[in-house]
């Protein structure tokens, strides 16, 4: 049975505790359709026969075989979208340098886009706060952990906050892992990085291939800020990041850099948003994906070079190796340009094995196996190569070429 | 050590080599000379064992063993090595770690252990300053962005590192200025010995110049046309080309 939009939209709302204001506003929107231009390659309707329940605190979840575990430091856990104070740890902060859960703090209930962002902003509960204050560089990479025990329906709202203060510098490692089941994590990221700052955020997401995961990244930029956001998605039954990055400062060097790597039947979606405001900014994207069986992605990726964003720098490449004939990407590369002087390249590229690299290879001797191994992780080597923390990049190498082996097999 | 009969071979329904026979010894080198489109290329990709080329008739025997039955891989253990016209470019594999693997490969095959970090980069060292290549490539991606002449001298690296009892050079001249022309056949010769053998394949003789062959065939239409000692290749030099593609080799 499927259930019509309008009454998801209420179960919904029913199951979660809900502000007003945004909850008139998802109802008023509802489950966005392939009809809407953002999502015509991305169907939620497997999101809306959820039989949602609001996902619950579990005592019992602990941080065993997660990521990041040779990193010392600072750590936030959230099970469930609840915060763990038992699993975190934040203690011997450095001045200026404040990390907790946001339920601590009081906020203003910041609008997010669309029918998703609606949804968050009428019901998250909790999420990351992270605010390094003005000329504090924290070298230690901060933590935070989602982990997800919850069935199928479970839904959680997270809502993360980071704050990067002028002149400040710091790394931000996120982990998204869960059991089995098909619970729904629908989360909103704000990211401001202030003037002259230097922030990597790192995002890897390994849900369970069960569940939903709907992320709104909204990163705001100073004046030559340096940002590097690193998307390695691995899990999700429907997994859409949708990142949007504002430069509006002269100076600013954005980087978004992502690995995908569906399979079975899952969709990894990554839609891109870059505005170029102010001149003498660099924005780069590269997004490779490698897709196997049945699965499919999408990369949606609009640069907008607004009028007066002179000698605007933008990159994006997208580039798909399909390792299954029933594999799919629709990929969509848009540029909109309104300034002059500027240099913008995109290009996407999708296919097979390279024929004439195997061929290269197998004639200095490595088997036919080991040559297209060889390839496949160079393809995915490019993008974790750009992670600039070392404990991270090499922690994630190592799991995502295990995972393409296993693919393999 | 090479034993080439009637070998005719094409790709796509097109022939392109229509009976080539050839026999190399140990100890000797042999050149290819001959005109676009002579198969000379075709030549050097089918004995490395591309499978784009179809074989339709002919043998071709290496070391006692049908050479065409043998997957490409196995064929560059056994020591027939191809170094390429044109190096493939691979984007995010170390060179370090390819060549790594690729002399493991060679090791394992004949049995040997395969070498650690330590003594492979010490092997590396040895032979990079055999083709004056600068170390900082060896950490870059396979050939991606060298100069066409240091792909071409990163290819003799390789076959350095290998160590093939059966080199195939392929154009391995073409596109190099003459001081990295004089690197790279100082490479080759140095390798030369006398339980191996090379097989050059060229458009010009000037690369003759530096790695002396002790016969010179002509490759035309897909034929040897003519076979000589190293002076065919000064004939060749002074009468062009044309010399051959006018007919009057035809019947030789």
């Amino acid at each position: 049975m499927v259930a019509p939009a309008n009454n998801a939209v209420d179960r919904l709302l029913a199951a979660l505790p809900t502000r007003a204001e945004g909850g008139a506003r998802f109802a008023e929107l509802g489950f966005p359709t392939t009809r809407d231009e953002d999502w015509r390659f991305t169907s939620v309707a497997p999101i809306a026969e959820l039989d949602f329940t609001a996902a619950e605190a579990d005592a019992s979840a602990s941080l065993k075989g997660c990521v990041f575990s040779e990193i010392e430091g600072p750590q936030l856990v959230f099970v469930n979208g609840h915060f763990s104070s038992e699993l975190s740890n934040v203690s011997e902060l450095p001045a200026g340098v404040e990390i907790g859960n946001i339920a601590a703090k009081a906020f203003e209930s910041a609008e997010g886009e669309g029918a998703f962002g609606a949804l968050n902003a009428a019901s998250y509960s909790d999420g990351a706060f992270v605010r390094v204050a003005d000329d504090v560089s924290f070298e230690t990479p901060i933590r935070v952990y989602y982990l997800s025990t919850g069935s199928d329906g479970a839904t959680a709202n997270i809502r993360n906050h980071f704050t990067i203060g002028a002149n400040s510098k710091a790394t931000i490692l996120e982990s998204w892992t869960g059991t089995d089941g098909a619970y729904f994590n629908n989360i909103i990221t704000e990211l401001a990085a202030g003037d002259n700052a230097q922030v990597e955020h790192v995002k890897f997401q390994d849900e369970s291939t069960a569940a939903f995961h709907v992320a709104g990244l909204r990163a705001e930029m100073g004046r030559d800020s340096r940002v590097a956001h690193h998307s390695i998605a691995l899990g999700g039954r429907i997994a859409r990041n949708n990142i949007r990055a504002r430069l509006d400062g002269t100076g600013i060097e954005a980087v978004l850099n992502g690995l995908y790597l569906p399979r079975g039947k899952q969709l990894i979606d990554h839609h891109m948003v870059v505005d170029h405001l102010q001149p003498h900014c660099d924005s780069h994207e590269y997004f490779n994906g490698i897709l196997d069986d049945h699965a499919r992605a999408v990369f949606h990726g609009r640069i907008h070079v607004h009028k007066g964003a002179d000698k605007t720098d933008a990159k994006q490449t997208n580039k798909n190796l399909l390792l299954s004939d029933n594999a799919t990407v629709n990929t969509k590369p848009q540029l909109e340009i309104y300034a002059d002087d500027v240099k913008c390249t995109h290009g996407a590229t999708i296919g097979q094995m390279n024929a004439e690299q195997i061929f290269y290879l197998r004639a200095r001797g490595l088997d036919e196996e080991s040559a297209r191994r060889m390839i496949m992780h160079a393809f995915a080597g490019e993008i974790i190569a750009r992670i600039g923390c070392t404990l991270a990049r090499e922690e994630l190498d190592k799991l995502v070429w295990d995972r393409l082996e296993s693919t393999e097999s | 050590m090479l034993e080439i009969k009637n070998l005719k071979a094409g790709v796509e329904g097109k022939d392109i080599l229509k009976g080539v026979n050839l026999t190399i010894n140990a100890g000797e080198v042999h050149a290819i000379m001959g005109p676009n489109g002579s198969g000379k290329s075709t030549l050097a990709q089918v004995l490395a064992g591309r499978e784009a080329f179809d074989v339709a008739k002919g043998s071709v025997t290496y070391k006692g063993q049908d050479l065409l039955e043998l997957a490409p891989e196995v064929r560059v253990r056994e020591g027939l090595f191809l170094a390429f016209q044109y190096p493939v470019e691979i984007p995010g594999v170390n060179t370090t770690y390819f060549l790594r693997a690729a002399v493991n490969a060679v090791h394992e095959h004949h049995g040997d252990a395969a070498l650690n970090a330590v003594d492979f980069l010490k092997l590396m060292r040895e032979k990079i300053q055999l083709l004056q290549l600068d170390e900082s490539l060896l950490k870059r991606s396979v050939n991606e962005g060298f100069s066409g002449g240091e792909k071409k001298r990163a290819e003799i690296l390789q076959m350095a590192l290998l160590n093939p009892t059966m080199a195939v050079l392929d154009e391995t001249d073409s596109g190099l200025d003459i001081d990295a022309l004089k690197i790279v056949a100082n490479g080759v010769n140095t390798l030369k010995r006398t339980d191996n053998a090379q097989l050059v394949i060229t458009h010009y003789q000037r690369l003759l110049d530096y790695i002396v062959p002790d016969f010179v065939h002509v490759l035309f239409d897909g034929r040897i046309v003519k076979s000589g000692g190293k002076e065919l290749a000064h004939e060749l030099e002074e009468k062009g080309y044309d010399w051959i593609t006018n007919g009057e080799l035809q019947t030789a």
